[in-house]
């Protein structure tokens, strides 16, 4: 094996990984709320979080081609983990967050050994079986979990012991972004080096692949616990925003919006999901705040649209737009 | 460089779309956010709800003290505590609400009552019945109901009417089983004894296999706690179903068990069906129909429980406003509203001084044929309760 | 014994209805491989329809039937053609939310024309109350809904395997390329069968709101026991959705009789159980 065919790959990625242009220029535009819309800032600390949960969904759905209809458990996980703790008396942000994730890790890595073994209908009927089943036993766990009623007595202690939770939201959303920033920096890493490639392999064709060594049965377990790990701390960023952890964290309807969420923004590529977090969301609230009642017509008929003019997602379409404005130049 | 171009374009057209339009702060204007679930599942008690308000504040004018009423509504689409914390932090500093009103649903209303405490706004709780909400902050007030007002009064009322040996059968989740608690307990002060219970699950459609395991059992009522919406209505036919004679075996119940669509799905299977409750529309007094007359004509439907909590809710505010002339600081409000009583539709209602909570007339019904229709009769009623289930006491 | 039984008769019945609203989209999943989740938004359509003829125009419940089959039979028709058709060779995540902005738009159709309360279904009186036979009752509406059930599904059955339409619909969902190989129009065929698995559908809905109630959230709330029972039974196979819908509706009454609480969750634990044992389903292909 010469050094030419080993540098190949390896120059591949690191262009790959080369930070563009339009990347910083979004993360400069998430710094943009905190100067120009403050009234705005909770709402984007939602955003961000809902990003962060998204891209835990893309790098298993995505990238690795894992479908799952139940990802809201480890979100609810890793909420209920952070709200418990503040709860039994250790409100410390940043310990709390790890700790989640943790929790959400463990639980992914206990369920991927059946999630790896399942494709196709089956695979998503089992994610959400167990996701289903985790919100009943929740609910019955009223004891630990509050119930109906929701965890109550969650108190957040000021970060870095200096930065309380005020009502604008400054510290929320100054919070959800650096958390969000900074695990979007290592699922970044992570999608462009070989394992990532691996993983991409696995989704086009996973039968393939252990004819060229890949280990498909640990990749798979391995991502799932990674996006496991990052939906929990996503989850316990809204429990120690927020104050608030109740069963709707790990229900139906969360895992289904995330889906939506990262469809709708283009599933397999990095920023498929905050972008479609940002829109998901922000559309939702404007429609509901016109129209409190009817709002769900409006949002329907955006995924509609959305499906029939972009079917890759919005990322998907500004791609094609860039190909078809490149190949005319 | 296109690339850069383009995605700085749209970002910059988002963040723009995100500012909006703000409309410009009236001086003399007292906004009110109803935060209400208007979509998803519970979305008809914020319909009934919006509609009591629209209704008592075309009927009362919209300005109050000299200030113009202005009402901002918000969604929260179902049971979800961080939007509605979210859009409770929203009214306060980006649409410069005044009072937080509205609130049907437990989680939410807990959610936001932080807000009201560490923003100093001013709460009217219009639904949401759990006790322990109204100690969450000290700038609330409700004026709907408690589920362990309403059931602990009639466990009591119950056993002193002949119903020693119950059953209870409740829905598996917070309200129900506040319900079932509260009921056997006010059962087991008054002497009875609860021979059986049973949870369901939530969005159980079928219950058939429930009334059968209470059936053997061989009470001398069965209590039944489900929440509004299909599940009455198959209840009242499983009983029926499963040939639960009403006249051997009472079927006890709470408000929305004889609600008017649950009585329209059930059909005579529901006679005889003794429920508590705050406020039913057949209520005989000469306020009530006058009530009912204006909300048919506005809106060709019959008020219900969700609506009095508005429309009294409004009253609340109105009437504290004029007494505190005007002034918006959620000091001068509560205090304005403790101790404040009226007469109500549904009957008198008073605001305690010192829980703020609600007491009021427990009235209990039972379904009858008035006519050809079926109704919800007064039977029975036991003025100036308090909220036993109170945590302050 | 007679609890026994009685629990039996009303697991088969709401199994039957579970069967109704299922079996269209398990042979359009099994044949074109389409996530249709708008599946419910028919079963929804055909309740209202049948509720707006009885409440508002005074017809009586039969006759409701055929037509809540039509109405959404038709609107599967309108949709297919305007949607669906692009999106038989797209992905399943497009197709999933497709259908979901559809069951959005559906949901807030449905709240507006008929606001948010639930819809009252007045049944003849003979369909009404139980009848006493050996010393158990059976409720007069559960064996009227046995019994169409059966009847229909005995008509598919006999359908698909005794007709020519019924061949080419076994061979489209067994091995799609093959059929088209042989000539066969699949996606005509695939038309017509998705408008009689929609109309089922429909028909699926009229008859539930006795049983289940109907309200705009309907449409929503009931596609995951469908899906259940369409994964479980496995896809293309009337069997097998049939099987899955008596295996699922007969342990959900076992599960709250015996054991109340735990409630639904024996459906969603029977679920996994027979997935994990069987992934593709009872009768899927291999």
């Amino acid at each position: 094996m010469t050094s030419a065919s080993v540098a190949g790959p390896h120059a591949y990625l690191q262009a790959q990984a080369r930070w563009r242009r339009g990347e910083i220029a979004f993360w400069l535009a998430t710094l943009l709320p905190l100067v120009l819309t403050p009234d705005y800032l909770v709402l984007a600390s939602q955003v961000a979080i809902a990003g962060l949960f998204a891209l835990s969904l893309d790098l298993i759905l995505g990238f690795s081609g894992i479908i799952s209809l139940g990802h809201a458990a480890y979100f609810g996980v890793g909420a209920y983990t952070a709200g418990l703790l503040s709860v039994w008396g250790w409100g410390e942000p940043l310990t709390g967050l790890l700790i989640a994730g943790l929790a959400a890790g463990l639980l992914g890595y206990v369920t991927s050994f059946i999630i790896a073994r399942f494709h196709h209908l089956a695979l998503i009927m089992i994610t959400l079986g167990l996701g289903l089943l985790l919100q009943e036993a929740a609910n019955s766990a009223s004891w630990l979990t509050g119930g109906f009623d929701g965890l109550q007595g969650i108190n957040t202690w000021p970060i870095l012991q200096k930065f309380d939770f005020d009502l604008y939201g400054y510290t929320a959303y100054s919070y959800s972004l650096a958390v969000l920033f900074i695990v979007f920096l290592a699922a970044r890493r992570l999608v462009y080096s070989p394992f990532g490639l691996a993983l991409r392999g696995i989704r086009e064709n996973g039968q393939r692949m252990p004819a060229i060594g890949a280990p498909v049965y640990s990749h798979i377990r391995t991502i799932y616990t990674i996006g496991a790990m990052i939906a929990g701390i996503a989850g316990a960023l809204l429990a120690q925003t927020t104050e608030t952890v109740s069963l709707e964290a790990l229900g139906f309807q969360r895992s289904a919006d995330v889906v939506v969420m990262l469809i709708v923004g283009g599933a397999g590529r990095l920023y498929g999901g905050l972008i479609g977090a940002i829109v998901y969301i922000v559309a939702r609230d404007r429609f509901s705040g016109l129209n409190p009642q009817y709002w769900y017509f409006w949002i329907g008929l955006l995924l509609i649209a959305v499906v029939m003019l972009l079917p890759n997602g919005i990322l998907g379409g500004l791609a094609l737009l860039a190909q078809r404005l490149r190949a005319k130049s | 460089m296109r690339k850069f171009f383009m995605s700085a374009a749209g970002l910059a057209a988002l963040a723009l779309a995100m500012v909006g339009l703000n409309p410009a702060i009236a001086q003399d204007t007292i906004k009110i956010a109803l935060i209400l679930c208007y979509s998803g599942q519970f979305a008809d008690t914020a319909t009934q709800m919006d509609d009591a308000v629209k209704l008592y504040m075309q009927q009362n004018g919209d300005t109050v003290a000299g200030k113009k009423i202005e009402v901002i509504r918000k969604d929260t689409g179902g049971i979800a505590p961080d939007v509605a914390k979210r859009l409770a932090q929203e009214a306060i500093v980006r649409d410069h609400a005044d009072i937080l009103a509205g609130w049907i649903l437990t989680p939410n209303a807990l959610a936001a009552a932080d807000v009201s405490k560490e923003a100093k706004k001013f709460m009217v709780v219009m639904n949401a019945a759990t006790s322990v909400i109204i100690t969450k902050s000290p700038y609330m007030v409700r004026t709907s109901s408690t589920t362990p007002q309403l059931n602990y009064t009639f466990g009591q009322w119950a056993v002193k009417h002949g119903s020693k040996k119950i059953y209870t059968m409740v829905s598996d989740y917070g309200p129900g089983i506040d319900a079932e608690t509260w009921f056997q307990k006010g059962v087991k002060d008054a002497g009875g004894q609860i021979v059986g219970s049973v949870r369901f699950p939530v969005a159980n459609p079928d219950f058939s296999a429930f009334v059968q395991r209470a059936k053997d059992l061989n009470p001398q009522a069965i209590y039944i706690w489900v929440p509004g919406g299909a599940q009455p209505a198959a209840i009242g036919k499983a009983l029926a179903e499963r040939g639960i004679n009403i006249a051997k075996t009472k079927i006890l119940g709470q408000d929305a068990l004889a609600s008017e669509s649950a009585l329209r799905s059930m059909g005579n299977q529901a006679l005889g069906i003794i429920t508590v409750s705050d406020y039913d529309y057949n209520h005989p007094s000469p306020l009530n129909a006058a009530f009912v007359k204006a909300y048919n004509a506005d809106f060709h439907r019959n008020p219900d429980f969700f609506s009095i909590g508005g429309y009294d809710g409004m009253h609340l505010i109105y009437a504290a406003l004029k007494k505190t002339g005007g002034k918006t600081d959620a000091d001068a409000l509560v205090a304005a509203a403790k101790g404040m009583s009226w007469e109500s539709p549904r009957g008198p209602i008073l605001i305690d001084p010192k829980t703020r909570d609600i007491v009021q007339t427990v009235y209990i019904r039972r379904v009858e044929k008035v006519g050809d229709e079926l109704r919800n009769v007064d039977l029975d009623s036991i003025p100036n309760v308090k909220d036993p289930g109170n945590p302050t006491k | 014994m007679a609890a026994v039984f009685g629990m039996l008769f009303d697991g088969v019945a709401y199994g039957m209805l579970l069967f109704l609203m299922s079996v269209g989209l398990s042979v359009t999943l099994g044949m074109m491989n389409f996530v249709n989740l708008a599946h419910c938004s028919f079963a929804m359509l055909g309740g209202y329809v049948a509720v707006t003829l009885m409440n508002a125009w005074g017809w009586p419940f039969f006759a409701t039937l055929p037509v809540a089959f039509m109405a959404a039979a038709a609107a599967s028709v309108v949709l297919e053609r305007l949607f669906f058709r692009r999106f038989y060779n797209a992905g399943d995540l497009q197709q999933c939310l497709l259908t979901i902005g559809i069951v959005f738009v559906s949901i807030a159709g449905a709240a507006y024309i008929y606001g948010t309360d639930q819809q009252p279904v007045h049944l003849p009186a003979y369909l009404t109350g139980s009848i006493v036979f050996g010393g158990m009752e059976f409720a007069v509406y559960r064996l009227f809904l046995i019994a169409t059930a059966s009847l229909i599904t005995l008509v598919l059955v006999v359908g698909i395997e005794t007709t020519r339409f019924g061949a080419q619909v076994r061979a489209a969902v067994n091995n799609q390329r093959m059929a088209r190989g042989l000539g066969i129009d699949v996606d005509g065929l695939f038309a017509v069968t998705f408008a009689l698995g929609s109309g089922l559908a429909g028909l699926g809905g009229a008859l539930a709101i006795e049983m289940l109630g109907l309200d705009p959230s309907f449409a929503l709330t009931y596609v995951i026991y469908v899906l259940i029972v369409v994964s479980v039974g496995g896809l293309g196979s009337i069997a097998g959705t049939f099987v899955a819908a008596m295996l699922l509706g007969i342990s959900d009454m076992a599960g709250k009789y015996y054991i109340p609480a735990l409630g639904s969750v024996l459906i969603y634990l029977v679920m996994l159980a027979m997935i994990m044992w069987r992934p593709t389903g009872l009768f899927g292909r291999r």
